[in-house]
């Protein structure tokens, strides 16, 4: 298996930790609705860093891939189907 | 030679590389659970802070950023520290690997403590829910409502970091002292990849609890 | 140590190895075995013990019911003995039933491997699996519970006497043991292929397995979390779900039915998969269309998630949701006809035989088509207003849940009983009980059809006298079901000792469990196989001459 190397590791290290930063810094800038939007995207850019690098997705078999995005996929089908119950509540 | 017979493989394996396949395998699914566990919480959540938004926001801004951001780097640097072990343990650098794991564990309970100080501060405050809450807020029950899937989340996500440090420093002890993992390194791989996971819950976390409309 | 030497130099062995059932004798050996055939029995007889829990709640009720007056048992008692029977029928009976016996015991022998991927693990699962059966048998001895097996909150949370705690706990633990045999049988399934075991080249049992172990996995945590929330609420008065705390019970039905909508795919693919075995081999074919059966499989399995809103169609769910949650239903029964239509026209032109395993399946295509059909109506949202909680509903999920995964799970068991014992069942008594089943159970559930479309609501011990009549067809046809379910009990036992020998292949099915001995020797095979041509290569030609000539 090729490992990434040491400086990879760093660098997402730093990365992340930039993030980090960056999500503290847009919570206090008035974006209107957009704020959450952001702080989201953030976090799943961190998410994939750690996901690709740290936890190796990115050197691993075409199938772990399917299970990482299996996971998040369910969650997906959970949070729509019922918030489309929870959002279309006051539509009478 | 005693490095081939050093891996043993179980009678129900061909060879190394399916059982070490396996294994990760299983973890990924075994994390593909836990995604759906929290999201059940998730759920809650958002279907939640969507039909209180305002109550939610005001309760959030009663909690504590500086130790939010402050845990949420101690996360992130652990988990560097954790790919740098996994890293150590497949080079077979046992010296190294036990200190590694040592200072991941150590950022964990660093978390540990942060977020029970914060805990603290919070019952001095009466931000527990339950009959002693108060909050200065427009709509106080849908803020004490915030505040029990605060407790709940963050309770669950810290049970899972004690857990895990638990075992970091359990592994630690097996590497330094018993050289465990010598040629054998999926057991760390896959503490790892758990060590990770319950790190990006709380990147998730951390802006959904911490940073609700925070500029107004 | 040793099973690295074992594995390091492939010594001579001797050359007839011990029958996995010989293979240690003492009581520890089965307690402490990690071979995935022994597990397999030992959840048989622990699931075996459960039924007959469940079904003597059943019996209770169905006796109540007998007359219009509530005077065999009180309603609060009546409350008690149908949610142990969901319960433990449910959670302890079915979901474990066809996935823990018999995918235990045929997944590795049927992809041709020695074992499951995490023995040790799989062994665990079944040791979490007896304790959440001890807190949920505590739990009913010490008083029981009145929820109904579905603990809508708030009554559950805040309402409910008894032992509500002990009974989430006990499924939640339950809840674990099903997550890890998911889990190994993803896994196994993998990874643990024979060479040239394409995934084409699977017995659609693996695929109904694997499919089902995709939902354990995904949707029993959502259980887990919910179930623990309500028993916070209800011990610390945590309010999520309660609405004086500012709480929604909805979310708690959101969240029990993410899990419990997909649980009953759980319940019923494993039955399909049995089916699909069975009917290639007696009707000596090949399956039709075997790789629709295959994508039907999955589909289902996925769809099944996107529908669970069916169930709260009169809660106060928003009315579009409702909509949509309507429509996704009657498209998760695409896959479902696809299903039973591949069996039909497996069926045309086969060279028959009714041979007990196949009376078994024959029912549960019939009996699964009404349930499945009736299900349509329920998924239409405005019927559903007019039956909901109803014995309509009643009827509907007992004909799938009984017509077919019992049906399923009796016909596999009977399938797979010589290559499980060594042993053949006496075929007149086993056919007879099969018809008995059959007719007790129409007899049981039709009525409630109808006694449901005129209005009798489920729940309840008082009924309108005008009710009576049904309901003691329904009462007589359930005595009948458990004549037909105690005999296959004493036939099944009898048989290990004395029923005739029946050699590797019985059936002349296909299929690698049977290219090995009866009882599997602990490793399965002599030898690794080596798979070169797809599943259910039956010869219909050679079938029917050799039917002509047994005739002639
Ligand atoms: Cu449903």
């Amino acid at each position: 298996m090729n490992e990434p190397s040491a400086r990879t590791y760093l660098f997402t290290g730093i990365a992340l930790l930039a993030f980090l930063g960056l999500t503290i810094a847009a919570a206090y800038v008035n974006l209107g609705p957009l704020n959450t939007g952001v702080a989201m995207a953030i976090s799943f850019a961190k998410g994939a860093l750690i996901v690709l690098f740290f936890m190796h997705i990115r050197y691993s078999k075409p199938i772990l891939w399917v299970f990482v995005g299996a996971g998040f996929f369910w969650l997906g089908i959970m949070l729509v189907l019922a918030m489309s119950d929870y959002m279309s509540r006051g539509w009478n | 030679m005693p490095d081939v017979l050093a891996v043993p493989i179980e009678h129900q394996f061909d060879d190394a590389t399916q059982q070490r396949e396996a294994a990760t395998m299983g973890m990924w699914l075994f994390i593909a659970t836990e995604i759906l566990l929290f999201g059940g919480m998730f759920l809650g959540y958002t279907a939640y802070r969507h039909a209180y938004p305002s109550a939610f926001a005001e309760a959030s801004r009663h909690t504590l950023i500086a130790f939010g951001g402050t845990n949420t780097a101690v996360l992130l640097i652990s988990s560097t520290v954790m790919a740098f072990a996994v890293r150590a343990a497949s080079q077979n650098r046992r010296k190294l690997l036990g200190l590694l794991l040592f200072v991941t564990a150590s950022l964990g309970v660093l978390f540990l403590v942060i977020k029970g100080l914060e805990y603290a501060h919070e019952i001095n405050e009466h931000l527990l829910p339950g009959r002693a809450f108060h909050i200065d807020a427009a709509d106080p029950q849908h803020a004490e409502l915030f505040f029990y899937i605060y407790w709940l989340m963050t309770g669950v996500h810290a049970l899972h970091v004690t857990i895990g440090v638990v075992l970091i420093t359990f592994f630690a002890f097996r590497a330094w002292f018993r050289d465990a993992f010598r040629n054998h390194d999926t057991p760390i791989e896959l503490l790892g990849l758990y060590w990770h996971f319950v790190d990006i819950v709380w990147v998730f976390l951390f802006p959904l609890i911490y940073m609700i409309d925070r500029h107004s | 140590m040793t099973t690295a030497t074992l594995q390091a130099a492939p010594q001579p062995r001797p050359l007839t190895k011990p029958t996995y059932l010989a293979d240690g004798k003492t009581i520890r050996s089965w307690l402490l075995t990690t071979d995935h055939k022994r597990i397999a029995i030992l959840y048989m007889i622990s699931i075996t013990l459960f039924f007959f829990i469940g079904g003597a709640a059943a019996t209770m009720m169905r006796l109540e019911l007998l007359t219009p007056q509530g005077d065999l048992v009180t309603s609060e008692t009546y409350n008690k003995l149908f949610t142990i029977h969901g319960v433990v029928m449910v959670w302890f009976f079915l979901i474990p039933s066809i996935p823990t016996v018999l995918g235990n015991f045929l997944v590795p022998l049927m992809i041709g491997a020695r074992d499951v991927a995490f023995p040790k693990l799989n062994l665990a699962s079944w040791y979490l699996f007896m304790a959440g059966g001890a807190f949920a048998v505590f739990s009913i001895i010490t008083g029981g519970v009145d929820t109904g097996w579905t603990f809508y909150t708030p009554y559950s949370s805040t309402y409910a006497n008894g032992h509500v705690i002990a009974m989430a706990t006990g499924i939640f633990i339950a809840g674990f043991g099903s997550i890890a045999t998911g889990l190994n049988f993803i896994v196994t399934i993998h990874k643990m292929r024979a060479p040239g075991l394409t995934w084409f080249r699977l017995p659609m049992f693996i695929w109904t397995i694997y499919t089902t172990s995709l939902i354990l996995v995904l949707a029993t945590p959502v259980l887990a979390i919910t179930l623990t929330l309500m028993a916070l609420e209800r011990a610390f008065g945590v309010g999520i779900f309660n609405p004086a705390m500012g709480g929604d019970p909805l979310l708690f039905q959101h969240l029990f039915w993410f899990y419990s909508h997909p649980a009953v795919y759980i319940m019923i693919l494993p039955g399909m998969g049995v089916v699909s075995e069975l009917i290639p081999c007696f009707a000596r074919k090949q399956m039709f269309g075997y790789r629709f059966v295959a994508y039907a499989t999955v589909a289902i399995g996925v769809f099944g998630f996107l529908v669970w809103g069916h169930h709260m169609f009169v809660s106060s769910q928003s009315i579009y949701a409702g909509m949509i949650f309507s429509i996704l239903s009657f498209a998760v029964s695409v896959p479902s006809a696809i299903k039973v239509f591949n069996w039909t026209a497996t069926l045309y032109k086969g060279s028959i035989r009714f041979q007990t395993p196949m009376l078994y399946a024959l029912g549960f295509v019939g009996l699964f088509t009404i349930g499945g059909l009736t299900g349509l109506f329920l998924a239409c949202l405005a019927v559903d207003v007019h039956v909901h909680d109803t014995y309509f509903v009643i009827a509907h999920f007992h004909y799938i849940m009984v017509g077919g995964m019992v049906m399923g799970y009796l016909g596999g068991l009977h399938f797979w009983w010589p290559k499980i014992t060594g042993r053949l069942y006496p075929e007149r008594l086993a056919k007879l009980s099969a018809v008995t089943i059959f007719l007790g159970f129409n007899l049981t559930f039709f009525p409630q059809f109808i006694l449901g479309y005129l209005g009798m609501p489920r729940r309840y011990p008082v009924y309108a006298p005008e009710f009576q009549v049904l309901n003691v067809f329904s009462t007589a046809g359930a005595s009948i079901l458990a004549v037909g379910y105690v005999l296959p009990l004493a036939y099944l036992l009898w048989s290990l000792r004395w029923g005739r020998v029946a050699g590797p292949n019985p059936w002349q099915a296909t299929g690698l469990e049977w290219t090995t001995s009866s009882p599997p020797p602990t490793d399965n095979f002599e030898k690794t196989p080596i798979v070169t041509e797809g599943p259910y290569a039956y010869d219909a030609q050679a079938a029917e001459a050799e039917l002509e000539a047994g005739h002639a």
